[in-house]
């Protein structure tokens, strides 16, 4: 699983592979000058030794070069991190474009399936995440590696004795690192669930608010928040001083090592072995040699979190979509013509809930979905929409079944305006024009009229400009619902799917919205989940839905005659 | 931050100690280089082993009182830190808590929450780096300088400048990418966006066959972010090239002073060593200054943050008569609820929610409220409960003044449903439970069999066992908002109200609900808000509201004679009945 994760990373990476390139490039030479400097000061104290014996033409030179390493080495670090910069956020918004281009393909079975945050933070979080961690990995462990090669062979150049003091000793604290790292792991686990916990108490609580306080239950919630959070702080106490002791021991080996390095060179100097110029060197080495081990072990915990954020962003992405539209899939010419035959269909298939379901609905007829609260009144609009295909049988519109033909082709036949009104942050224009981004002012302030909703619109501060929020912003239920009627109505389709609205919206709105469907209807095939008697009435077919399933199927007067479930219903309801 | 700093007043002792023992680690590291420049000056010079060897033991004993020094540095701080943060926290969640209803609508839920999760934790990471960090960068740096001043005036001068030149770069560059890494976040926040709204639009994008224009909208915003991100890279990616270069060519400018000083017999080659020593050492230190500020930057806005939610007020003012001026009716023969010329205006309202509502609701009776969206029917139950403050004349309960009541004793007698169906995870009997802690299961059965919501929760596993899941996920909205009925039954109050809380029930179940409502107690008296007629046609008041103002009170026969606002409703409702009438 790991290992396809990678892969999968390194697919993405391999479009880059001149930066990439270019990016080892340039940190192997940053690093190997960044390490010729310090044998070069070394060289230039080696000239400094006493009074009288200060050599001032030679460390001229070696204060040339220095300089002119320093140059080389700052442009060569630029340059590589502008090199890593531009893999990583080119990877990066290669993966967001491809998640998001799955979301776009995805079945609603998986969007109805899963929480909305929950895939949005895939998008953002993970892959932010992923992208420090990718960063991190090839500017730390890039040059961690180089750096530590580097001064190994420098160190070896200089004296294998003293090398072997430092290669000896320097694992060590690699060693303590993935030790502590290993015992508080334990210990974030804890603690992120104990957060995780608490953030869901916070959640529901703080969030609901309204209704803690009308029953007067502040105490009891609060000291369940305080149990909460008193296991929150031993259990952070814990994991936050334990992991921060990584620093502090990492830190005694390196001067372990450094004072390794001091007494060995001086002895060997003393024996002539080496200079003290190479001595400074080789404490100085011993300093940058240590640093990536103290760094790795970040590094590593870094460079695994991201693979996990990034299998968790590939879940996504390799999610199976929804069945592509055929090679020879027909654009849908709809004449209003809509029949189902032995439909069946149920969402988990445990609970089957549409049962050999038949229907044949003419141009221009209407088709009333009505049932108590709950009974899967939208399974149509899901099936028709082909949001979810049929499990077996099959819906034809104009003789053609609904699979042969492409799903935008279907879908654009059928004008649609749900319950649940959606809109876009943006203009109200844009939201009009959605379905058809060309259309000209003039349009869209007519279909506007048309939908009873330019008199409200007009008395907006832009009018057609006025940007509302995300979902409809300022807006009440009912102007968004007028809204939605008007998207429809700028390019009305040959066939309708409406939802009536239950509550929220005033009377006089709802007059509107009436008028508004009405005149849609006019000639179109209609489907409508309908709450209202006027409307059900004036079906030319009523469905009567409970518990998911389609019970009862006449006009208004065939149903009362019949006195099943929809008498029941009727005369309790009107 | 300032206000915020109460909460370590527990940890007094760990806020000092920490940074204490963090300055003191810093110190024996500023002695390294010194000892290593006697290994060098004395050690090698005399070729005297023994002092070598134990100078290298000064070494290794400095290292291990470091790791002491550190590690106790470290405790302090995670305890402090973690400490303030529980505190912190404690205190934040009570007084959201104590917000009133104004103030939630004022500041928002949501970001109450954020700042009591991810805001209180920033602001720990900040006072945990503070504590450890804050104090022992600018002390190496400094130390480093003087530590030079004791070794050579002339090379210490060279510190004297570089150290400012360094400051001016890091912070210069910091300045520079921090309002841009906003600029990211903005950008950001763009991506963020047109995902959340392709998931909840899904329905109407694919209705309209938009995929591919999503696509392209979201490539732009992707682009644009990614330009964005390049950008900020490329000017922080100058931060360690360009330190880099003055930090060394500080380095040869001490080598050839220091030759010019050797020279002349005023420095030794080990001093010469110690000073670039130091040099080095604020390179280090600078490099983790610069991530420190970064993140402590972060922690102060946080800590704004949560300190504007500290500066909201919280509680209400529990009043005398004397101050109101007002008479308290006699209790024994109080109607329930009385309106007294009572107008609400909303803080930060331009215009009045209620004005001048006036009317009598005796014991026992139903009253029903109708009128159009934001006609102030919400508004008017929630005076009642005192969830809102009167802006003009009075409410009493039993005859009291809603204002003189305690809190709780006020809540106690009032059962409310709120429009939002919102229920706890937790099981049935929890659930219902919260309306009255100590509800035997025959309390709760008979609240159930009230709020009809009987027959389903006799199919769920379990029954009153069934384990709700957070926000009530596993039940559908009609179950939600019988349970919410039930949960407010339970508590047999004088004063029900139902917030136009049966808007996801069929008419049939309506009906019922009703009519067991009706059968309850005779005493207790019932408010119904709602947007249909046929849900308080029977009610013994029905109170028609049009823009706040009260436009007719009476029974249905009467205001359908009467009152307009009422007859347009009652027709826009009942065309089809009477239609079928006709039929």
């Amino acid at each position: 699983m790991k290992r396809t994760t990678i892969k999968q990373v390194l697919s993405y990476v391999k479009k880059h592979a001149f930066f990439l390139v270019a990016s080892l490039f340039f940190a192997a030479v940053s690093v190997v000058l960044t390490l010729y400097v310090p044998i070069l000061t070394g060289d230039a104290i080696d000239l400094i030794i006493e009074p009288g014996k200060v050599d001032f033409a030679g460390i001229g030179a070696i204060l040339v070069k220095i300089a002119a390493c320093i140059g080389i080495t700052a442009v060569a670090q630029w340059v590589m991190n502008v090199c890593n910069n531009r893999i990583t956020y080119d990877v990066v918004r290669d993966i967001r474009k491809d998640a998001f281009k799955k979301i776009e393909i995805l079945p609603l079975k998986y969007i109805d399936g899963h929480s909305h945050g929950e895939v949005v933070s895939r998008v953002i979080a993970d892959v932010d995440q992923f992208a420090d961690g990718l960063l991190m990995g090839f500017t730390q462990l890039f040059t961690g590696v180089i750096t530590i090669l580097g001064t190994l062979f420098f160190m070896l150049t200089i004296h294998l004795g003293i090398t072997l003091v430092v290669v000896v000793i320097t694992p060590v604290s690699l060693f303590v690192a993935s030790f502590i790292a290993k015992r508080t792991y334990t210990m974030f686990q804890l603690q992120s669930k104990t957060r995780g916990e608490q953030t869901a108490l916070i959640d529901e609580m703080i969030g609901n608010q309204k209704v803690v306080q009308a029953f007067g239950r502040e105490k009891e919630v609060l000291t369940q928040f305080d149990e909460i959070n008193e296991r929150l702080r031993a259990c952070s106490l814990r994991a936050i001083f334990f992991s921060s002791l990584t620093n502090p021991c990492t830190r005694f080996v390196n001067s372990l090592v450094y004072a390794g390095v001091g007494i060995s060179g001086a002895v060997l100097a003393i024996a002539n072995g080496i200079s003290v110029g190479q001595l400074s060197c080789f404490l100085s080495y011993a300093n940058q040699y240590t640093k990536p081990f103290n760094e790795i072990s970040g590094v590593v915990t870094e460079l695994q979190n991201a693979l996990a954020c990034a299998a968790r962003i590939f879940d996504l992405i390799n999610e199976t979509p929804q069945i592509p539209d055929a090679e020879d899939a027909k654009r849908l010419v709809a004449d209003g013509n809509v029949s189902l035959s032995h439909v069946e269909f149920s969402y988990v298939p445990e609970r089957p809930l549409i049962r050999d379901f038949n229907l044949k609905v003419a141009p221009g007829q209407r088709v009333a979905i009505v049932g108590p609260t709950g009974c899967g009144k939208t399974t149509v609009i899901n099936l028709l929409m082909r949001f979810y295909d049929v499990d077996s049988g099959s819906i034809q519109v104009s003789g053609e079944d609904i699979r042969d033909v492409t799903r935008g082709s279907l879908r654009t036949s059928f004008g649609m305006v749900l319950q649940e009104t959606w809109l876009r942050a943006g203009t109200i224009r844009d939201n009009i024009a959605m379905g058809k981004p060309e259309a000209t002012i003039e349009e869209i302030i007519a279909a506007a009229k048309a939908a009873h909703a330019h008199s409200f619109i007009k008395r907006l501060k832009d009018g057609y400009d006025t940007v509302i929020g995300e979902d409809g912003g300022s807006l009440s239920q009912g102007q968004k619902q007028l809204l939605c009627i008007a998207r429809v109505m700028l390019d009305l389709p040959p066939m309708l799917i409406l939802d009536e609205a239950t509550s929220s919206i005033d009377t006089r709105t709802e007059i509107r919205i009436q008028k508004a469907f009405a005149a849609m209807m006019e000639g179109r095939t209609s489907f409508i989940v309908a709450h209202r008697l006027s409307t059900i009435m004036e079906a030319d077919v009523i469905l009567v839905m409970k518990d998911g399933n389609i019970i009862e199927q006449g006009n208004h007067q065939t149903l009362l005659q019949q006195g099943g479930f929809y008498t029941t219903l009727y005369n309790s309801q009107f | 931050m300032k206000k915020l700093l109460v909460y370590l007043r527990d940890y007094k002792k760990e806020t000092v100690l920490a940074p204490l023992f963090k300055m003191l680690e810093a110190s024996f590291e500023l002695f390294v280089p010194l000892v290593m420049a006697a290994i060098v000056d004395v050690g090698i010079k005399q070729e005297d082993t023994p002092y070598i060897l134990r100078m290298g033991l000064v070494l290794v004993a400095l290292g291990l009182v470091g790791l002491a020094t550190s590690v106790t540095a470290q405790y302090f701080a995670a305890k402090a830190a973690v400490g303030f943060a529980a505190k912190l926290k404690h205190a934040l969640f009570a007084h959201i808590q104590g917000m009133s209803y104004a103030e939630t609508d004022r500041t928002g839920i949501s970001t109450l929450i954020t700042r009591l999760t991810s805001d209180v934790n920033q602001v720990q990471s900040g006072v945990n780096l503070v504590l450890r960090l804050f104090l022992r960068s600018p002390f190496i740096v400094f130390g480093a300088m003087i530590m030079a001043f004791t070794i050579d005036v002339k090379s210490a001068l060279i510190f004297v400048v570089t150290i400012p030149a360094l400051s001016i770069v890091v912070f210069g560059i910091m300045l520079i990418s921090i309002p841009l890494y906003k600029k990211v976040q903005a950008a950001l926040d763009k991506v963020l966006g047109i995902t959340r709204e392709n998931l909840s639009g899904v329905r109407v994008i694919r209705a309209f066959h938009q995929e591919t224009k999503e696509q392209e909208r979201f490539s732009g915003y992707n682009d644009a972010l990614t330009k964005i991100q390049m950008f900020v890279g490329r000017i922080s990616a100058l931060m360690n090239p360009v330190t880099y270069i003055i930090v060394n060519a500080a380095v040869i400018a001490l080598i050839y002073t220091g030759a010019l000083q050797v020279d002349t017999g005023r420095l030794t080659q080990g001093e010469v060593i110690a000073i670039v020593n130091y040099m080095s050492q604020i390179l280090v230190e600078l490099i983790k200054l610069a991530n420190l500020i970064i993140t402590v930057t972060k922690a102060f806005a946080c800590a704004k943050r949560i300190e504007a939610v500290f500066e909201a007020p919280t509680g209400v003012h529990i009043y005398t008569e004397k101050e109101l001026g007002g008479e308290a009716l006699a209790e024994k023969d109080a109607p329930a609820v009385v309106f007294e010329h009572v107008s609400l205006r909303y803080p930060a309202a331009g215009a009045d929610a209620l004005t001048d509502i006036h009317f009598t609701a005796n014991r026992g009776e139903t009253i029903g409220i109708i009128g159009g969206t934001g006609s102030g029917k919400s508004s008017l139950v929630q005076l009642i409960p005192r969830f809102y403050e009167v802006t003009g004349g009075r409410v009493l309960v039993n005859g009291q003044d809603v204002r003189t009541y305690q809190t709780e004793e006020l809540k106690d007698r009032i059962g409310i449903v709120p429009q939002k169906a919102v229920l706890f995870s937790g099981s049935i009997r929890d659930n219902i439970r919260f309306g009255k802690q100590d509800a035997t299961d025959a309390e709760i059965e008979e609240a159930l069999m009230v709020a009809q919501a009987k027959s389903f929760v006799d199919e769920k596993e379990g029954r009153l066992d069934f384990v709700v899941a957070q926000g009530g996920k596993n039940l559908s909205g009609g179950q939600k908002q019988r349970l919410t009925i039930a949960r407010a039954v339970v508590k047999k109050p004088d004063i029900l109200i139902l917030d136009d809380s049966a808007s996801a029930l069929d008419y049939a179940t309506d009906a019922a609900l009703r009519k067991a409502i009706r059968e309850l107690d005779g005493r207790t008296t019932t408010f119904i808000v709602s947007q249909r007629t046929a849900s308080v046609l029977h009610a013994d008041k029905i109170i028609v509201l049009d823009d706040g103002e009260m436009v007719g009170i009476g029974r249905h026969e009467e205001l359908l004679a009467s009152c307009p606002v009422y007859k347009e409703i009652y027709d826009s409702q009942s065309t089809g009945r009477k239609e079928s009438e006709a039929v």
